[in-house]
């Protein structure tokens, strides 16, 4: 049995790792695009085809610049913070699960690295120990900016980690444990075979509102507009990262990126039923991804036989392929049970991200005084007056 | 397996506690005492006490230290100068007569413990967090109450003491 689950273990979390960091590389790829979209440009397009190899180009880019150390810098702290930073944000995807158990030849296993009944305490600790790894890097590069900046994030951190952690501690009431597998079991069904069983729209009190405030805390903890104060660029230069350059500037930058996935993990498992369909499958949610995909290859294989340039004719018909393949590849008896689950909980990850991203383009910066009164007078008293209700009725309910 | 991960825990523990008394730097200090309370979180989960682990590292390490560094930070706190001990006795039998001193201490602490079954690893089965939230509000419920408003009395405290007087 030991050599077997060895064996288990090590595909699972090679498989893990290299998915998370293809996502990592690609989720900046997307971003840029969705941004200049979102702004009337075009975006990265001349690595590759549509600046698909951007990423690629990035990484090269970013190991072969000079690695400086500037000589004011108190060294270890200056070194340790990026490598805190980047390890406590990847090591959270360890506990989340992407799909109920699986039969692959007789088998079992499930699409998770590890089953901890602690795993929403788990995430949490993390992330709150992701707070170093900032205040460090500001701390130790004694630079004003830097200073600064790394002060803004902890300051910040602490004060969104309370409505966050609050936010998921009503939804938690209703389920009654700290697994991540056993939460979203508990969001499997259909309320009339109609409404999904999600957090959401779970009795007796949809936390809805949990919901949101978990997104805006979200937002707060991993940096990004509009809480992006730790890295005011028109006011701290860069913030924490000023003095970072090559490798250790992109660790930052995967820290931020792997925060922004952990928590659109974390908001799917909790609060959007994990990798349950949004309808039931005796309505045909599995065929959802089938029909997708071949739209998507209908609408290549049109656009590829009326060509608005010279090489559609080629690329367009090879890229409908691909979506034609991936289409039917749904349809296969075994791997449909790994696939379709897959896609339900990516496609709601994505949302998530892309709702990050979109968030981005389109809102401005707070003000540091209006984000600290923000999380205080709003978001915490809402976060608990939607703890005492959805506690009360618990209560009620459960006898 | 758990024995060599029960070592390498304990002796970052010591090693970071040691560290924490031997840095002059008061941020390489409260690292240590980040490292100390990671490892022990560690020790516990090798016990098999998961959720009393994670209150470890999401209390301590994640929400007092954090505070910690964030006032050192905010402060700006130097390195204290080290003081040279003079006295050539304390210089050469310092060190052993410790080492000597804490092994009687825990020889008599061992002779004092009824033998029992001793520990094993991962067989604490208690310390859930449903256990736990029924003992806080049935019988610890007075201590937990009195032990919150101490800590509103002494934010109160601070507050006054820190607020500028305004004429």
């Amino acid at each position: 049995m030991s050599s077997e689950f060895l064996v288990i273990a090590l595909v699972k979390a090679a498989l893990v790792a290299f998915v998370l960091m293809t996502t990592l590389a690609y989720l900046q790829w997307i971003e840029r695009k969705v941004i200049a979209h979102i702004q009337l440009r075009v975006g990265p397009r001349r690595v590759g085809p549509h600046g698909l190899l951007q990423p690629l180009a990035d990484v090269v880019k970013l190991l072969t610049k000079e690695d400086m150390i500037p000589s004011h810098v108190n060294k270890f702290f200056f070194l340790l913070a990026p490598f805190m930073a980047v390890f406590f944000a990847l090591i959270s995807i360890s506990v989340i699960p992407f799909g109920p158990e699986i039969d692959i030849g007789g088998i079992r296993t499930y699409m998770q690295l590890s089953d901890l009944n602690i795993g929403v305490l788990f995430i949490l600790a993390l992330s709150s120990m992701g707070v170093y790894g900032v205040a460090l890097a500001g701390w130790s590069s004694n630079n004003k900016y830097a200073l600064l900046g790394g002060l803004r994030s902890s300051a910040q951190m602490i004060s969104y980690e309370l409505p966050l952690a609050l936010a998921l501690v009503a939804p938690l009431l209703i389920m009654n444990t700290l697994s991540l597998r056993e939460i979203v079991d508990y969001q499997a069904g259909y309320y009339f075979g109609i409404i999904p069983r999600w957090a959401i729209f779970l009795g007796p009190f949809p936390q809805v509102v949990a919901f949101i405030v978990f997104m805006i805390a979200a937002f707060a903890e991993t940096n990004r507009v509009p809480f992006d104060l730790p890295e005011a660029e028109n006011e701290l230069v860069a913030g924490f990262h000023t003095e970072y350059s090559s490798m250790k500037f992109a660790a930052f930058f995967m820290a931020e990126y792997a925060n922004m996935i952990t928590v659109s993990c974390m908001a799917v498992l909790l609060f959007l039923g994990g990798w349950h369909p949004l309808w039931s499958p005796s309505f045909g949610s599995n065929f959802l991804p089938t029909a997708l995909f071949l739209f998507a290859g209908a609408i290549s294989l049109y656009h590829g036989l009326n060509p608005a340039r010279k090489l559609d004719k080629y690329t367009l018909p090879a890229t409908a392929v691909i979506f034609f393949i991936i289409g039917v590849s749904f349809l296969i008896p075994v791997v449909n049970t790994i696939l379709i689950p897959l896609f339900w909980f990516a496609g709601k990850v994505f949302l998530i991200l892309f709702l990050f991203i979109w968030v981005r383009g389109s809102l401005p910066r707070f003000r540091y005084d209006q984000l600290m009164k923000f999380a205080w007078t709003v978001m915490f008293p809402v976060a608990m007056a939607n703890l005492l209700i959805t506690g009360l009725l618990v209560a009620l309910t459960n006898k | 397996m758990d024995v060599i991960l029960f070592a390498l825990f304990a002796f970052i523990a010591v090693a970071a506690a040691i560290n924490l008394v031997v840095q002059t730097h008061p941020i390489s200090s409260a690292l240590s005492l980040i490292g100390v309370m990671g490892s022990l979180a560690a020790l516990y989960l090798l016990l098999g006490g998961e959720f009393i682990a994670a209150a470890q590292l999401v209390v301590y390490a994640g929400a007092i230290m954090v505070l910690f560094v964030f006032v050192i930070m905010l402060l700006n706190a130097g390195t204290e100068k080290k003081k040279t001990i003079k006295n050539s006795y304390a210089r050469f039998f310092g060190i052993p007569l410790l080492t000597a001193f804490l092994g009687l201490i825990a020889f008599i602490i061992q002779a004092m413990i009824p033998p029992g079954d001793g520990v094993v690893f991962g067989k604490f089965t208690g310390g859930g967090p449903g256990e736990v939230g029924i003992k806080l509000f049935t019988s610890y419920l007075l201590p937990f109450e009195a032990t919150s408003i101490l800590i509103l009395i002494a934010i109160l405290g601070a507050i006054v003491l820190a607020r500028k007087e305004i004429e």
